[in-house]
């Protein structure tokens, strides 16, 4: 299963961000080989349409699933669209680590 | 004659002078008042116009044919601002964020996009003191960009070349703004003299060296704050055209809708003597 997860730095270590348009990267985990990658978010740039543009991202890295703060009403039509399932950080979620081992736990809320 | 109010900083009178000079001079020659602040036009409180005539402002948004694409992905590629996306062999459309500026129509292989027009506010036409032509428009609630209303707005003034054309900006230096003053002869700048105003002053001059349109300052609530404003005009040699006084009448006729002719009719000579000076330089 294909993890997407906004942060804040290159790893797994580094904070979460709750925003997702505008996070500076989106962390890539694989559940099934453990293996992570972190991009740019091309969203973070943006003057405008960064839901969008990160939700492009995203859906073209074949995730099976986001996790983020929130999501705005662009980038969630589009994991809608694309039938991308959308998790929220919870407030014992600090780091991009923790993010995938609430994943795992079944921890994190669906956003509705 | 095409003369807009602006003034960068936002609540320093724009309104009350835009209002007042067509006003003083409404008895002289044809005058047109174009409220171009369509995120909260405020004109009508003041010169109390009756509508006519009513329009949609529109965008033209891409409607994808789904027969004929192919999903290629060019025109998600080609947008700017990421109005489109392509989720599996589907392209998604934004309205809201779409410019109407056709680029994925015109990059499409397939030709599978059509444009629709896609209502984003009003345009409205009346009269005002029975001779001032009045055109207001006004962005719907929710819809985030005012810049097409206000073009489309001002495409609706017929030329005609004795008019006096006024034109009540947006407050702020932003695209809105720009979109206002494209065409202008003469720009009235309304300022306080205050650390704000002469920030947001000299942000709309920026605005107006780029787009070479001549300006002459009017500082409204004259006698608050400080003489960095005079200072400023001084330096560039922008001219000081007008002062009114920090003045508790004033303050309380404008909130009673009032203009500032209805309180003190001399000013009206005053916008005369000011529109023949800018006649005169123009």
């Amino acid at each position: 299963m294909i993890l997407l997860i906004s942060a804040q730095n290159p790893s797994l270590e580094s904070n979460i961000d709750n925003r997702f348009g505008r996070s500076p990267w989106l962390i890539l985990f694989n559940t099934e080989t453990n293996q992570w990658e972190a991009f740019q978010n091309p969203g973070a740039s943006q003057s405008g349409g960064a839901g969008v543009a990160a939700a492009q991202f995203v859906v073209d890295q074949k995730a099976d699933v986001v996790l983020s703060g929130d999501f705005g009403p662009h980038a969630a039509t589009a994991f809608q669209a694309a039938k991308i399932e959308m998790r929220l950080f919870t407030e014992t979620t600090a780091t991009v680590q923790e993010a995938v081992d609430h994943f795992k736990n079944n921890q994190l809320p669906k956003f509705q | 004659m095409q003369i807009a109010v602006a003034s960068g900083k936002g609540g320093t009178g724009k309104t009350t002078i835009a209002t007042s000079l067509a006003l003083s001079l409404a008895g002289l020659a044809k005058v047109r008042y174009f409220d171009c602040d369509v995120e909260a036009p405020n004109g009508h409180l003041f010169l109390k116009p009756t509508f006519s005539e009513s329009t949609q402002a529109v965008i033209q948004i891409p409607k994808i044919q789904t027969e004929t694409c192919t999903a290629c992905g060019r025109c998600v590629d080609v947008c700017q601002f990421h109005a489109l996306a392509k989720v599996g062999e589907n392209i998604l459309v934004f309205p809201q964020l779409c410019h109407g500026c056709g680029s994925c129509t015109w990059n499409c292989p397939e030709n599978a996009i059509v444009e629709v027009p896609n209502p984003i506010g009003s345009l409205e036409r009346g009269k005002a003191m029975e001779s001032i032509g009045f055109y207001r428009g006004q962005l719907t609630i929710s819809e985030p960009m005012p810049t097409p209303v206000i073009r489309q707005l001002k495409k609706l003034r017929q030329s005609s070349p004795d008019t006096i054309d006024i034109y009540d900006a947006p407050g702020g230096a932003s695209c809105s703004v720009v979109e206002t003053l494209r065409g202008m002869d003469f720009v009235l700048l309304v300022t306080e003299s205050t650390p704000f105003g002469l920030h947001d002053l000299k942000q709309i001059m920026g605005i107006l060296k780029d787009m070479d349109i001549s300006a002459g300052v009017i500082i409204n609530r004259d006698g608050i704050g400080d003489n960095a404003v005079e200072t400023y005009c001084t330096a560039v040699k922008l001219p000081i055209l007008l002062r009114i006084p920090f003045d508790r009448q004033i303050a309380e006729g404008v909130s009673a809708g009032k203009t500032l002719i209805d309180i003190y009719p001399e000013y009206s000579a005053l916008f005369q003597q000011l529109v023949n000076q800018i006649q005169e330089n123009c």
